[in-house]
């Protein structure tokens, strides 16, 4: 790629934000935040209702609690994109995983119910990859349909336990809702997750091979690329990727349900594209995901706050989701 | 040669799987007749619009994610307007309104050009909150001809009135669309984008009118929503798995460019007269659900095996 003096400069500009995609997300999640602060005097910025302090860390602190749950579930979009993939029973595995937790706790402890409940994660996404790398089914069907058959699963499973009773296993409510140093302590797990996450994408062997597969299937097939043990190990780490996220949200929560990580899902999808990564593999980042996922959050927020009847705020949303796309794909030139 | 023989046996076998499944219920409900059919016929019906309306935008290459989202603001329109005027009129708008979104998607598709399942996953947001501005809580009424209209049968003693709708409603989009020259246009898109384009196919025009053709679909299976249930329901229905389950078992291949609309119509039957014989069979529904998702799998990969070609694009 050759960048002349003759381009127009809003071309160079596009090929800028391509090459660092973070730049535009990060400027427009501050737009929306200085948007949030008008709409809402004092919201992020105490110190304008008279109140102490510069920026709210309360405030902040919620945004990024909320977050967490999203941007790891957007983790799964993100590494099953790479390859042109999609997981679509990562808002499932997450429900799964947070319901079996909070059934096995009561029973028969803390640690091996959050094993059994990882376990869970394990075994969806290893069906994925066996079906999506051996058997060779489009993802989108085969996440769906290993989706539908987890919540049918579920269903039976939440049969059986009824007497049982559910708690929520105190060491996952400290994650989710308590705080250390004014920041929520689901941040610390996630810090070194996302770096775990992008040092994966960026500096590992597995990571270029997923760039490589969903860049040209066949050229890294002929390049000796065993493709099926790629994906496997891919999908099984998206469960499991999401089978945490949904230990994580249970903390959150603190209720667990038949449905309780299942909104995420969608918005889980927005997030990764949002920030970058492309649907039709060889191209993503996590950090825009992650960065994605505080978007989202924010103008839920706002649009909480508008006050507006639920259907103006779901469909709302949605123009969003494609406004903020069609301008992403604007600006870079890129799909 | 082979690859259009492999298209109809794919049907055939969908066939033939068809009446056995017909035959296996009989066994074991020997009371299964044809009422038992009229009423699988019925409640097949909003299923098969979706479906339909699914494989026409998968066939020119995309997905529309917003199936059941449009059709649960269609079902609300026609409830709301129903309450207020005549039938014929509300029929008619509510196919407008249906044929209007389903445009609304294509012309967003082509000229954001934001990748087909982004899209449509934003407008699936859309459109819920539509059907919930229009009515909040379920509500309103059908005329009651409306569901007369897919109830008991037709002429002759046995004929289900709901097959009649079905095959008249979607044959009378598709079989012209399918003999024109748009038809060959949507198919040729679907094949190989690029391709079409350089020989002179208006792609962005052909995939936005297969995206309203899709509404259309759409917004019959609200109207047959509506009448099978007498309201309207704001909280869109199951369909969106259940369409794109019958589309792939139906021979269409996910990237589009090939399979009919026949094949899937007939995967929507399998599918529900297997929920029936569960039922007959007195299976807890949760363990149904398990079943359908593990019978939809297993075609899949069956289908994928098969073909020994890659479905991905």
């Amino acid at each position: 790629m050759s960048t002349t003096d003759t381009d127009p400069p809003l071309l160079r500009l596009g090929r800028a934000m391509r090459d660092n995609p973070l730049i535009p997300l990060v400027l427009f999640l501050f737009a929306l935040v200085v948007l949030l602060e008008v709409l809402r005097p004092g919201i992020v910025m105490p110190i304008r209702s008279g109140r102490d302090g510069l920026i709210s860390t309360f405030w902040v602190g919620n945004l990024i609690k909320f977050a967490i749950p999203l941007a790891m579930l957007a983790a799964c979009q993100v590494l099953t994109m790479l390859t042109a993939g999609i997981d679509l029973s990562a808002g499932i595995v997450a429900t799964v995983a947070a319901f079996v937790c909070a059934t096995l706790s009561s029973i028969w402890g803390v640690a091996p119910a959050v094993l059994i409940a990882l376990a869970t994660g394990l075994v969806v996404g290893v069906v994925n990859g066996v079906g999506v790398g051996i058997v060779r089914v489009h993802p989108l069907i085969m996440t769906l349909g290993t989706g539908l058959i987890a919540t049918g699963c579920l269903q039976v499973y939440q049969r059986l336990v009824i007497n049982a009773g559910a708690e929520v296993p105190t060491f996952l409510s400290w994650l989710g809702t308590g705080r250390t140093l004014g920041m929520p302590n689901g941040l610390y797990l996630f810090v070194p997750f996302s770096v775990f996450v992008i040092w994966l994408m960026r500096y590992t062997g597995f990571g270029r091979l997923l760039f490589a597969l969903g860049s040209n299937e066949n050229a890294a097939k002929l390049s000796g690329v065993r493709s099926w043990q790629v994906y496997i190990a891919l999908y099984a780490l998206s469960g499991l990727i999401a089978a945490l996220a949904g230990l994580l949200y249970l903390g959150i929560i603190r209720q667990p349900s038949l449905s309780l990580a299942n909104p995420l899902l969608l918005p889980s999808v927005a997030a990764a594209v949002i920030g970058g990564t492309s649907i039709f593999g060889g191209r993503g980042s996590y950090a825009g995901a992650i960065v994605g996922a505080l978007i989202l959050r924010v103008l839920d927020t706002m649009l909480t706050l508008l006050q507006m009847p639920e259907g103006a705020r779901t469909a709302l949303f949605g123009l969003i989701i494609l406004a903020v796309t069609a301008l992403y794909v604007r600006i870079t030139g890129a799909r | 040669m082979t690859a259009s023989l492999g298209k109809h046996a794919w049907v055939l076998g969908l066939l033939v799987l068809f009446l056995v499944l017909i035959g296996l219920t009989k066994l074991v409900q020997p009371s299964f007749s044809l009422a038992g059919i009229e009423s699988l016929t019925r409640a097949a019906l909003p299923f098969a619009f979706a479906t339909a309306g699914m494989a026409v935008v998968v066939i020119v290459g995309g997905i529309d994610l917003s199936v059941a989202s449009m059709m649960a603001v269609c079902a609300v329109t026609a409830a709301v307007l129903m309450e207020r005027m005549a039938g014929v009129p509300a029929i008619l708008i509510v196919l407008a309104v249906g044929l209007g979104m389903g445009l609304i998607n294509g012309v967003l598709i082509v000229l954001t050009k934001v990748p087909d399942i982004v899209a449509t996953l934003a407008m699936l947001f859309v459109w819920e909150g539509t059907a919930l501005l229009i009515l909040n809580t379920p509500g309103g009424a059908t005329a009651d001809w409306v569901e007369a209209g897919i109830r008991g049968s037709f002429l002759i003693g046995w004929f289900p009135k709901a097959l009649v709708v079905l095959v008249v409603g979607i044959a009378l989009v598709w079989v012209p669309l399918r003999r024109s020259k748009l038809g060959l246009s949507i198919y040729a898109t679907g094949s190989d984008e690029t391709a079409a384009f350089r020989s002179g196919v208006p792609v962005g025009r052909t995939k936005i009118i297969a995206y309203g053709i899709c509404g259309l679909y759409c917004a019959m299976g609200g109207l047959s929503l509506a009448a099978l249930t007498g309201i309207g329901e704001p909280v869109p229905g199951p369909y969106l798995l259940a369409s794109v389950a019958a589309v792939v078992l139906g021979g269409v291949v996910l990237g589009g460019g090939k399979g009919g609309l026949l094949g899937p119509i007939i995967a929507v039957f399998i599918l529900r007269i297997i929920r029936s014989i569960l039922t007959f069979l007195s299976v807890d529904p949760n363990v149904t659900t398990i079943i359908e998702g593990v019978i939809m799998v297993a075609v899949v990969m069956l289908g994928a095996a098969l073909t020994h070609r890659g479905t991905r694009k």
